[in-house]
């Protein structure tokens, strides 16, 4: 992996995370949601994206994270999947960082089973460590 | 017109011809004396090595030249239409068709060696290599600088009746929808309509999408109209209205097509598959004029596909099992498209082997699908519709064609995705059928909009039967509560209610159900899910709109929540689109009653010997249908009302030997006199029962029907002498126990008729 990837990167919870950027179709600031009965508790429900049903999916749930409070002011991260476009909430919008292949290791196996599979690999930064997350894994919801 | 627009014109029409050829050959093989469907395909044949000389396709002209020599010697009658002709002019079929794929990718007709293919076809010809003036080519060689139009939708003589193909368009694969006759090159036409043109599908598809949200944008100013007062702003709004209906609707004509483009593959998918099955199978196609939305003809070619293939492949038998079976030997394969409240049904059914519950249940052990227990509480239908999960095959051989157990599951996939419903019936040794029902189209419908919970929803206007509001007096006498299960009691008719809140997981406040008669007013809609009506009570009932349909995520469709799709409101909020028969599948309200049609269509009941119970149903003024088991009933009497006579406090008839005592159901056994209205100028009928070796005369008001049901009980006992609800023919009906009424009673002793 040593060609370098563009990433957009935001924060769920206190875990830095970033998808690479061609997943994403754009980002977007909080927007009212129709929730849907039934349907699997990561879902948040439904958003009007001009004239596109978009689901949006809780990323906090769907990391498991379950310490500290949800922001204020959720984003959505507009990715498209096989089955239409999805949004992913998270917490706070980070920069789009260029990252050299080199820095990017396996995830670590002793991460939390739960998100492990979510995970595509981790990033080492200056600071901080990024979890590249699989977008594919991420819409499969059980 | 250019090079590049000769070909592509060439391309088009040849593949209209060529799906006409493989019908037209499957119908020849049918009937070899068909001497008109000859020249026709003769035609075509030579249109198209006409045609590929002309552009200089070299390799393609052979292979046509090839088929067109066999096919003159069919036509002087020097050659019979056997299997073996068909099949090799069909490869010729094939071979064209994929050279016209590769005209159509690089231009060429690409270096493909049919040699084989042409030495077989040479080879099935008549020893008498002279070729004698062809008798029926009525048409000129193509002219030099048009390509000949599809020339056999025009046959000189009048079309034989039986031949619906005739006029059909064909399918058109390049991207391009067809005009009736988009071509009209033949100077000698007559009764073609001059006025049509060929439109680029994208070009369609455009303007749908813009239709749909210009309908939005009418429903936003709509909205606001109600807040104007300006007569002229009022004025232009109503014709803005008017006019985007109608726009509408126009639009949405333009894209439909009959069915029949579609079904027209399948005489030739059947016979290749029969041929290889070694089996005899008849295709009978109905309903071919039926039409709709083009973008769910596509969607449905795949799945539609995948049955015929089934029915053919596992549901026919071999020629020499059938006629073991005392079956004809040929196996017939229906397939019928027709129209029905605003939805497309298509019904594919076979007259073969069929599937047995059982072998699914087992297989679906085997599998894993389903655990022993939850098999035991599902009902027939249920397991029958178990072939529809993932993983599970019921056919004993795996062939190439089907059999792996994939498939099934990814044609309701298919089917659900567009809106549409697939219902499996089957019975071992008889036959199975398929319904599918799909929406006409999918790109607008009418709804009506209800709230539950603080959300809105969209009931598909398809499945809406009425709106009720019920308040005050008629809201107590309205609904009535089976043990915990509110009924809506409409018009002389029962109907489950199902609190939607409740069922979406929403309701505010616990307990809602038991106070529905408490409160004020409360809204119903009723709608329809399958045949089966049910009450759906909702917060409010708004509006009737016609909405946009948006797909929504797999995540959110299918079993796991009960909506077909969303659409975005005039606020811009999305709302979800119920899909009924969900909800009706969650709340349960279908699991009995679609068991109907699988015990009309029953031939053999000693087949089913596990819950059937023979009831005699009868109507209890004010109380809807009551019901009792017949085991004890000895039989039905009919007695003057002058010849009952009393013996101390107990009413009696004489009955043939012995005096039979005389128990009013309502009055004597329900405490409700008010129940127990007879005329006494009436004959009265009375159930002679038998009990403990005596017999007693029950006096139940009205006998509507004896019927035969697999029936189970639900619901515990409200009151004594109430076994239960059941459902019988589709309706709510309770279960009187009539033994512990009359233990109960004490009013009769069976001990003094001994």
């Amino acid at each position: 992996m040593a060609r370098s990837r563009l990433m957009c990167t935001f924060m769920v919870g206190d875990l830095y995370c970033g998808m690479e950027v061609e997943r994403v179709q754009e980002v977007i600031s909080h927007r009212r949601l129709t929730r849907v009965p039934l349907a699997p508790p990561e879902i948040l429900g439904l958003i009007n994206l001009r004239g596109e049903i978009v689901t949006a999916i809780d990323l906090r749930r769907r990391l498991h994270i379950v310490d500290g409070e949800p922001s204020e002011e959720p984003m959505n991260v507009v990715a498209r999947g096989e089955d239409g476009a999805f949004s992913f909430v998270v917490d706070k919008i980070e920069d789009v960082v260029e990252l050299d292949g080199d820095n990017f290791e396996a995830t670590p196996e002793t991460l939390d089973d739960k998100i492990r599979p979510l995970v595509q690999g981790v990033c080492k930064l200056e600071d901080r460590l990024l979890l590249l997350l699989d977008v594919e894994r991420l819409l499969v919801l059980d | 017109m250019s090079w590049d627009e000769f070909v592509k014109d060439f391309l088009l029409e040849s593949s209209e011809i060529l799906t006409r050829l493989d019908q037209d050959f499957v119908e020849l093989e049918k009937n070899p004396e068909d001497r008109e469907r000859l020249s026709s395909i003769y035609r075509g044949v030579h249109t198209i090595k006409g045609n590929s000389g002309l552009f200089a396709f070299a390799n393609l002209e052979a292979v046509a030249h090839a088929g067109e020599n066999l096919l003159t010697d069919l036509e002087g009658g020097r050659v019979v239409v056997t299997e073996q002709v068909t099949t090799s002019l069909l490869a010729m079929v094939d071979a064209v068709r994929e050279m016209m794929g590769n005209i159509e990718s690089t231009g060429r007709d690409g270096d493909g060696d049919y040699s084989d293919l042409v030495t077989t076809l040479e080879g099935l010809r008549a020893p008498v290599k002279k070729r004698p003036a062809i008798p029926v080519v009525d048409q000129p060689p193509p002219a030099p600088t048009m390509p000949q139009p599809a020339e056999e939708s025009e046959p000189p003589p009048p079309p034989p009746p039986e031949e619906p193909r005739v006029q059909a368009p064909p399918p058109v694969e390049a991207g391009v929808v067809e005009g009736a006759d988009a071509t009209p090159a033949e100077p000698t036409s007559y009764d073609r309509p001059a006025s049509s043109i060929r439109v680029s599908v994208d070009l369609l598809d455009k303007l749908v999408t813009l239709v749909g949200e210009l309908v939005l944008s009418r429903n936003q100013v709509l909205q606001y109209t109600g807040t104007v007062q300006d007569r002229v702003f009022l004025s232009a709004c109503q014709q803005l209205d008017h006019i985007t209906t109608e726009l509408q609707e126009t639009v949405m004509k333009t894209r439909m097509q009959p069915i029949r483009n579609l079904f027209s593959k399948f005489p030739r998918v059947v016979r290749d598959l029969a041929v290889t099955c070694e089996k005899k199978v008849r295709l009978q196609l109905e309903g071919e004029d039926t039409e709709l939305d083009k973008n769910l003809l596509e969607a449905i070619n795949a799945p539609l596909t995948h049955i015929i293939r089934n029915c053919v492949d596992h549901g026919i038998e071999k020629p020499e099992v059938r006629s073991r079976c005392g079956k004809p030997e040929a196996g017939r394969v229906r397939l019928s498209a027709f129209h029905e409240s605003g939805r497309v049904n298509i019904e594919i059914s076979d007259d073969g082997g069929g599937i047995d519950a059982e072998r699914i249940r087992q297989k679906a052990l085997e599998a894993g699908v389903a655990t022993a227990q939850q098999l035991q509480r599902m009902s027939e239908p249920e397991i029958l519709n178990l072939v529809f999960v993932s993983g599970l095959s019921t056919a004993k051989t795996v062939s190439h064609i089907s059999g792996r157990g994939v498939g099934m599951d990814v044609v309701r996939a298919n089917i659900e995705r567009i809106g549409g419903t697939v219902d499996f019936h089957s019975r071992a040794g008889e036959g199975t059928t398929l319904k599918i029902r799909i929406p006409l189209t999918l790109a607008i419908i009418p709804a009506l909009i209800v709230t539950s919970g603080a959300d809105s929803y969209a009931i598909p206007q398809v499945s809406l039967v009425e709106a009720v509001r019920l308040t005050g007096e008629n809201l107590t006498k309205g609904i009535t509560c089976i043990h915990d299960t509110p009924v809506l009691r409409l018009r002389g008719r029962l109907l489950p209610l199902v609190n939607l809140a409740e069922e979406l997981g929403v309701a505010g406040r616990e307990g809602e159900k038991s106070r529905l008669s408490d409160s004020e007013s409360v809204e119903i809609v009723v709608v329809q899910a399958d045949d089966h009506q049910f009450g759906l009570v909702v917060d409010e009932i708004c509006d009737t709109l016609e909405i946009v349909v948006k797909p929504i995520s797999k995540l959110l469709r299918g079993g796991k929540t009960c909506f077909a799709g969303a659409t975005i409101m005039d606020d811009g909020q999305p709302a979800l689109i119920l899909d009924v028969l969900g909800v009706a599948l969650r709340a349960r309200v279908l699991s009995d009653a679609l068991e109907k049609p699988l015990f009309e269509a029953r031939a053999e009941p000693e087949q089913q010997r596990r819950n059937l119970e023979t009831l005699l149903v009868f109507e209890a003024p004010n109380r809807g249908r009551m019901a009792m088991k017949v085991s004890s009933v000895g039989r039905l009497e009919t007695f003057d009302s002058a010849s009952v006579e009393s013996a101390g406090t107990q009413q009696v008839v004489q009955y043939g030997e012995q005096i039979l005592p005389l128990v009013r159901v309502f009055s004597d056994l329900l405490h409700q006199p008010e129940a127990d209205v007879h005329d006494p100028d009436e004959p009265l009928s009375v159930v002679v029962y038998h009990r403990n070796g005596s017999s007693v005369g029950l006096i139940v008001g009205k006998i509507l029907d004896i019927v035969e049901e697999e029936i189970s009980v639900r619901g515990g006992t409200t009151r004594d002498g109430i076994a239960g609800t059941v459902v019988v023919q589709g309706r709510v009906t309770e279960l009187v126990d009539i033994d512990e009424l009359l233990d109960r009673s004490g009013c009769f002793v069976p001990s003094t008729m001994a």
